[in-house]
């Protein structure tokens, strides 16, 4: 067997990102030695490709917000399969977040009076995101990391040591989670740079790997994001809840084919861009649901007053949440009245001023000049529907973020519930800051109360070096970027943003086949720095993730936020009250359906009668006449 | 759409040695360098070792010299390039190969743990801070900085001269300094160890890293500059000087970090 070598922590935190970096703050900060594994280099993980901003009810734009209305915004973007829990806490805490990235160094937009500014978003009443331009994600992760170098520093000065209480391990990949009498003992991978593999002893692992992106052929998404952490879970024994929810954000780039799902912000019609078929008409308000006629517009002229007086007007139709405005992307051009290369128009040269363009989007301005030869300023982009962020996740406990399964934590996107069945824009950089913090202080809580520290057994470690170098080893086998790329095709052909039950058992037939060819791929070359052997093991858990998507996509029957069946177009008030679970067993995914658990009473209070009654079934409302939603703190 | 073939000259090896390797590979229109180093992993040598994330130009994780020219494989389109001519692709210069087209960069991250941090006015709580957008947009420019390291890559302090790198901070880490100095809540004074720790005094603002920056920060003249003269009214200024050697105006200077190597 090679050589490993045993790195002993208190608190392992997979994932550098938003939630991995809160989270390990929170965890050192409460005395915790604390790993950070990074995939990539330290401060380059998915966060920074976050443009928008991050939702947090601090009422500096408009004072009418406070975090009732962000809850319930949170409750009807999810279509109210949130876990209502946590969607009270981010909404309670996020200010607190923002303001304290602040203290930390961050840098957003001001108000004129000084405060930090907040901008409109698709599914806000109110301008409620935080934000620097269009590179909003930069600067969090940016001031977390040079926070995490803050208390580095601290340690230097008291205990001789920058990296005595935390350490970032950049450039390392997690394979598996090692467990001991039904617990976590530790975390097995590799050092990119050199191939050599590495054990940690810890009794405290938080998953903050974020998504699942590179299960789809057009994404968002950075090549991190192969559902390493909802794999891990799964194999060391948690479980994964409502993976059929998967958000297609509406706009990305669709030339170059080479950028094709390059993200354009929602900030574009958060600023006043609208969207226009090949036509030039203004297709949202065709689009309209029944459950959000009431909180938009029905012209043009009351859709473009709102921008100024948004008081006595109703919100445009563009900034309906993503899962709406993606599917009449998605419809535009099946009708034949898309773009030339298959998307539709989104504008804001014809709408803004150039300067303001440039002052509030220069990114986006930045990202079409340079890739597309589009002058943002001047003329329409070409936008398109593709996967940009993953719903389901780590089934977990909302106050101290433990899954199902002692001492593992999960925060961010790698965990279920939050959002619902379709996530709010702006509401990611919340929920990393929010139950990043959290997870690291569960994870405290967790070591404080633990009698004895479990055990890395040899063969459990045998076991994962063996699985780590089988595609080095074996004399021949596929190419495994050839079987990343076809499943990626089954996946995007046949579990996109459409479903149809035959479209899925036929993935569902092709996956299993590719399961077995994964578990047989070949990586050509040595140990160090071999990208190829990296996607070999990365494959693992794209491949097992896609089996759970797919599988809960076939058996929820109904249409709901990220998850659209042609087959069931309607959202049912019975599958409301539904969660689905999936979990390992041998290694089998099996799906079971587990019961909802009903909205306090003081929550569910927040809410008209006549909006719960789309949702819920009669038995669940609550009695007629209730008191009225209350609008103030 | 048109294909073409595009003929990659790629430098393969380690840290002990290497050679250009020549590769022919499809290139279709609108692409941009890293797909078609992408293409070549997945169709003629999947062991390429390449550093990249997020493929949008956001992360700053694939610099290389691309005919000699520190840039970003994402943002390089391949129309850039005269049909047939190949393209060298070789690692970043100043930093130590680990294979490939993959750099040890860890030069970096020591020089950003070796200057003082953010540091707030302890009076002041989360949520009180105000400060007006004409103040923040100094800073909010350099924090526009990803990380790709080209600056540091081009600057001829430490290009070739690795015996600088001990006390010269490289241009992105000056401009970090440049960047708190310029916060409108920051407290600290790092003036005087901007020069006599991180080596702005090196800089003879011949504005390369500017020419590079993929984030068009004007590197040069919105910070080194300027931070060049606040270190001259704080170091060489007489009056300041007297003051300090009679006792009126005591050095505030905030001390470097400890471990830092010197």
């Amino acid at each position: 067997m090679s050589e490993i070598s045993r790195l002993s922590y208190d608190v392992v935190v997979i994932g550098a990102g938003g939630s991995g970096l809160r989270a390990a703050i929170e965890a050192r900060q409460a005395g915790k030695k604390t790993a950070v594994i990074s995939k990539s280099l330290f401060g380059k993980a998915h966060t920074v490709m976050a443009e928008g901003g991050c939702a947090a009810a601090m009422g500096n734009v408009n004072p009418n917000d406070n975090w009732k209305v962000h809850f319930r915004d949170t409750m009807r973007g999810g279509k109210f399969l949130n876990n209502w829990r946590m969607a009270e806490l981010h909404a309670q805490e996020s200010p607190d977040r923002v303001w304290e990235l602040e203290a930390w160094g961050a840098l957003f937009d001001r108000t004129p009076d000084g405060k930090i500014s907040q901008r409109n978003f698709g599914g806000h009443a109110y301008p409620r995101l935080a934000h620097v331009g269009d590179r909003t994600g930069l600067e969090m992760i940016r001031t977390l990391q040079q926070k995490v170098v803050a208390l580095q520093q601290e340690d230097a000065r008291e205990r001789g040591d920058p990296e005595a209480m935390i350490k970032i391990f950049a450039e390392t990949t997690i394979t598996r989670l090692i467990t001991d009498g039904g617990r976590i003992a530790g975390a097995f991978g590799y050092l990119r740079d050199t191939g050599a593999l590495v054990l940690f002893e810890a009794p405290a692992v938080i998953l903050a790997t974020g998504g699942i992106g590179k299960t789809f052929k057009y994404t968002s998404n950075s090549w991190e994001y192969t559902g390493d952490g909802h794999a891990l879970a799964l194999l060391a024994g948690a479980t994964l809840m409502n993976m059929e929810f998967v958000q297609f954000h509406p706009t990305h780039m669709v030339w170059p084919l080479s950028v094709r799902g390059l993200l354009v912000t929602e900030s574009v019609r958060g600023d006043g861009g609208v969207l226009r078929n090949s036509e030039g008409k203004r297709f949202m308000f065709n689009y309209v649901p029944d459950v959000f006629r009431a909180q938009y517009a029905e012209t043009e002229e009351e859709a473009d007053r709102w921008y100024t007086d948004p008081d006595h007007n109703r919100r445009p139709p563009e900034l309906l949440p993503r899962d709406e405005v993606a599917r009449a992307n998605n419809a535009e051009v099946k009708a034949g009245r898309g773009s030339p290369h298959g998307g539709v128009f989104l504008d804001i040269a014809s709408r803004r001023p150039a300067e303001e363009i440039l002052r509030r989007l220069p990114s986006m301005y930045h990202q079409f000049k340079e890739l597309a030869d589009v002058d943002i300023t001047k003329e329409p982009m070409e936008v398109g529907p593709a996967q940009h962020y993953v719903m389901g996740g780590v089934e977990v406990d909302p106050d101290t973020a433990v899954s199902q399964l002692p001492g593992l934590f999960a925060a961010g996107e790698v965990s279920g519930g939050m959002h619902g069945s379709n996530r709010l824009g702006g509401n990611s950089l919340s929920d990393l800051l929010v139950f990043g913090r959290r997870a690291g202080l569960g994870a405290a809580a967790y070591l404080d109360s633990l009698a004895a520290r479990p055990v890395v057994g040899d063969a459990e470690a045998a076991a994962a070096v063996a699985e780590a170098e089988a595609p080095l080893e074996r004399a021949a086998g596929e190419n495994p970027y050839t079987v990343h790329a076809e499943l990626q095709q089954t996946m995007s052909d046949l579990v996109g943003i459409i479903r149809r039950e035959d479209e899925i058992k036929t993935a569902l037939t092709e996956l299993e086949g590719l399961r077995a060819r994964v578990a047989q791929v070949k990586a050509e070359g040595g140990r160090a720095y071999n990208p190829g052997w990296h996607l070999a093991l990365d494959l693992r858990n794209v491949v097992l993730i896609a089996e759970c998507v797919a599988q809960a996509a076939l058996e929820r029957q109904e249409s709901r936020g990220g998850h659209t069946r042609d087959d069931f177009p309607e959202m049912s008030p019975e599958w409301r009250k539904v969660n689905l679970i999936c979990s390992l067993d041998g290694d089998r995914v099996t799906l079971r359906r587990q019961p909802m658990p009903p909205m306090r009473a003081d929550l569910m209070a927040l809410f008209d009668r006549d909006e719960l009654a789309k949702y819920y079934t009669k038995e669940e409302l609550p009695a007629a006449d209730p008191a009225p939603a209350e609008e103030t703190k | 759409m048109s294909s073409t073939k595009a003929t990659l000259r790629v430098w393969r090896g380690d840290a002990g040695q290497g050679q250009l390797t020549d590769y022919q590979v499809e290139a279709n229109e609108g692409e941009v360098v890293l797909d078609i180093l992408h293409r070549l992993q997945a169709t003629q040598a999947g062991d390429l070792a390449v550093r990249w994330n997020c493929k949008a130009g956001k992360c700053g994780s694939c610099s290389m010299e691309i005919n000699g020219r520190p840039r970003l494989a994402c943002m390089t389109r391949m129309s850039t390039f005269e049909p047939g001519e190949p393209i060298t692709l070789t690692p970043i210069r100043t930093f130590p190969v680990i294979r490939d087209l993959v750099t040890d960069v860890s030069f970096n991250y020591a020089k950003a743990r070796e200057i003082p941090s953010f540091t707030p006015d302890p009076a002041i709580r989360p949520g009180e801070f105000r400060m007006q957008q004409v103040d923040v947009a100094r800073s909010q420019e350099f924090r526009k900085c990803i990380e790709c390291f080209l600056c540091q890559n081009v600057c001829h302090v430490i290009r070739d001269h690795p015996e600088n790198e001990r006390a010269f901070a490289g241009p992105r880490f000056l401009m970090r300094i440049a960047e708190l100095e310029m916060h409108p809540a920051d407290t600290a004074d790092r003036r005087e160890i901007a020069q006599d720790d991180f080596g702005l005094g090196y800089c003879n603002i011949t504005k390369c890293c500017t020419e590079v920056c993929p984030e068009n920060i004007k590197i040069t003249d919105n910070a080194l500059i300027p931070m060049k003269e606040r270190v001259v009214g704080r170091k060489y200024d007489p009056l300041v000087w007297l003051g300090s050697k009679i006792g009126r105006r005591p050095h505030h200077d905030t001390p470097a970090v400890p471990g830092k190597r010197t």
